[in-house]
């Protein structure tokens, strides 16, 4: 069994100061790197970034078990009247999901980034990647609800230029990154309207202070406009069906190694941040809140698990059909959540974990394949297993695990899911995850039959096998989803410390 | 009518709020989605600007006691208050609001600049700004192989 109480992972100085520092570290390396004269240097100060941050948060995993929760003031001001950092088992969930996604990406980008974007450049995307994962870190680990909405747009704003950027290979990167700010920016100011009548009715940001005051205060139309414009910003923001329109696009046409970050990590951070309002900021018995579980967060993610999941099955183009996939599983991991027991919220953080790291494998696979290929179709990869039998060998297992073959991390996810909806009586889920994890099967089927088992049309250009940069990671992050497949008691003491941390109770 | 008149800011804000975000799904026009934008946020700093109004309450600076200016505040206050609070109960306005459109205002700025430069971008590899004729020229795309490294 592994202990997280006796992790001692950094120097007593900067474990103290590790919530700020794993913020503020990779927003410094961000304006290092802009400044870096050499694409190389800003290659390594993006890597050093975020293993600095990656660092930290593990710092905080021991400082979380041994003391419950961190709470950091910053400038030493006490809330409700300063800005506090407060950091439980979720949020270090998140912290480590975050940074370690920014390792991985940031050790593959040596490779992707000059076959995908123009030299120049490179200084400037390293940047604007270590400014948007400070951003997701800030947000996972804020106690302060506008605080939360800064580094909410800090990562956005990122996120943006980045995907713009990928109109080098692919033009309609523009338009996508264009949707993705206008649908973003009007989600982060829904997210503001609410937050003002929150702020209204109780007269505090600090989302500890105002879940108490919430609670006597009862129910009040204020209360209940600043919920629902909370909710439907955050859901814009999470890609929640069926706000999820700039999500495909914005993950299709970006650079890969801004794919798989955000792949991993930007609509996680804001399903995070939509839980903590649902089950930590709203009174627990009140009726709206309820309402809204059971009767439009439920029926919106079992939608959207089985109509993303069939758009998945009939697209032609390859990443397409994956970011369709994403949607799908982020109504996998609302359905978990949306439970409210501590065995579903503990299933659906295990999946969001789970999904973040098979998306990125996915992700990253494609990326090494189509660095040489430059393939957008599904038909353009037929046959590259023989060209790139590592890379492909490696998507496979990604795939695998989407689909949930026994022995991979995504087969344990879905049967955690499947327990705790059977635990809560939820019969219904349980049909929903069945017909969404049979029509993922075709996807995957789809896509794996192309790569493996066609044959490559005469005269087409043969794939390279992807550089050494980019196998390393990859081949990481596949060995992690059959270890964890076979051996999950890392992620699930997570995942349940976290879900703990939402919901109270005792282990 | 009393409801309206007390609650005219509220009102206000709710239409600008409407128009920014009819113009922004109603327009193809790039730049004329980024108006509509610049428009819903701002309703929002109105909105908290507004949230932020103590009625009779002066800017949030310190009054010292028993001077002029404290007793010329207090002779625009609501006479029950005084008689309760005396001279000196001036009565501020919360500053915290507006410290927060502050900020809320930066980013909105921000965001106006990276959303303008990316539509400059449009027009160059598109030739348009127009929302439909960049879906045609899209639809293109996809049907070629994608650009080999």
């Amino acid at each position: 069994m592994i202990s997280f109480e006796a992790l001692h992972a950094a120097p007593l100085a900067l474990t103290a100061h590790a919530p700020v520092l794993m913020v503020v570290g990779p927003l410094i390396a961000a304006c290092a790197a802009a400044l870096a004269p050499t694409a190389r240097t800003s290659w390594m100060i993006s890597v050093t970034g975020s293993i600095f941050a990656a660092w930290m948060a593990l710092a905080l995993l021991g400082e979380v078990a041994r003391r419950g929760a961190v709470d950091y003031y910053i400038g030493g001001f006490a809330p409700p009247l300063g800005i506090a950092f407060h950091i439980d088992g979720l949020s270090v969930f998140m912290a480590l999901l975050i940074s370690s996604a920014g390792v991985m990406a940031s050790l593959y980008s040596g490779h992707s980034l000059s076959a995908e974007v123009r030299a120049e450049k490179h200084t400037l995307v390293q940047a604007g990647f270590l400014l948007c994962q400070s951003g997701l870190l800030g947000l996972v680990s804020t106690g302060d609800a506008f605080n939360a909405f800064v580094f909410l747009e800090v990562s956005s704003i990122g996120t943006y230029a980045l995907i713009a950027i990928g109109e080098k290979r692919d033009r309609r990167a523009l338009p996508a990154a264009f949707n993705y700010l206008i649908m973003g920016t009007i989600g982060a100011t829904f997210y503001v309207v609410g937050v003002g009548f929150l702020l209204a009715a109780t007269g505090t940001l600090n989302m500890a202070d105002m879940g108490a005051r919430l609670a006597t205060l009862g129910d009040s139309s204020v209360v209940q406009a600043g919920f629902a414009f909370v909710v439907v910003g955050l859901g814009i923001k999470a890609a929640m069906f069926p706000l999820h329109g700039w999500l495909p696009g914005a993950y299709s046409y970006a650079p890969s190694l801004i794919s798989i970050f955000l792949a991993a990590t930007a609509t996680k951070a804001a399903i995070y941040l939509m839980a903590r309002f649902v089950f930590d900021v709203f009174p627990d018995g009140a009726a709206f809140g309820q309402g809204f579980i059971a009767w439009v967060l439920a029926p919106l993610a079992a939608t959207a698990a089985i109509v993303c999941s069939l758009q998945a099955v009939f697209e032609k183009e390859i990443r397409r059909m994956l970011a369709f996939s994403s949607v799908a599983q982020v109504g996998f991991i609302l359905m978990g959540l949306s439970l409210a027991t501590v065995a579903g919220a503990s299933a659906g953080l295990f999946y969001l974990g789970a999904h973040a790291l098979l998306k990125m494998t996915l992700f990253m696979a494609l990326g090494g394949l189509a660095i040489s290929m430059g393939a957008r179709r599904l038909d353009e990869l037929a046959g590259v297993a023989r060209d790139a039998p590592w890379s492909a060998t490696a998507f496979a297992i990604g795939a695998a695990s989407l689909a949930g073959v026994p022995l991979t991390l995504g087969f344990l996810a879905k049967w955690r899911l499947i327990e705790a909806a059977l635990q809560a009586g939820q019969i219904w889920i349980v049909a929903v995850l069945a017909t969404a994890s049979l029509l993922t099967l075709l996807y995957v089927g789809r896509m794996l039959e192309a790569i493996f088992f066609r044959a490559a049309p005469a005269g087409a250009p043969r794939a390279r096998e992807a550089p050494v940069g980019v196998l390393a990671p990859l081949w990481i992050l596949a060995g992690l989803n059959l270890w964890f497949g076979i051996d999950a008691s890392l992620p699930e003491k997570l995942a349940n410390a976290g879900a703990l941390a939402l919901l109270g109770g005792t282990p | 009518m009393s409801f309206i008149l007390s609650h005219f800011n509220y009102i206000a804000v709710a239409v600008l709020m409407m128009a920014g975000l009819f113009i922004v799904f109603s327009s193809g026009n790039l730049i004329k989605r980024m108006i509509g934008l610049a428009i819903f946020q701002t309703a929002t700093g109105l909105f908290y600007i507004s949230l932020g109004k103590v009625s009779g309450g002066t800017a949030p600076i310190v009054v010292e006691p028993n001077s002029p200016e404290a007793r010329e505040l207090a002779s625009r206050l609501d006479p029950a208050y005084l008689a309760q609070h005396g001279v000196d109960g001036v009565v501020y306005s919360n500053p915290l609001p507006n410290v927060l459109i502050l900020t809320a205002i930066v980013v909105g700025v921000a965001t106006l600049a990276v959303g303008l430069a990316i539509a400059v971008r449009v027009r160059e590899a598109f030739g348009s700004v127009e929302a439909d004729e960049i879906e045609v020229l899209s639809r293109v795309e996809s049907t070629q192989p994608g650009p080999r490294a």
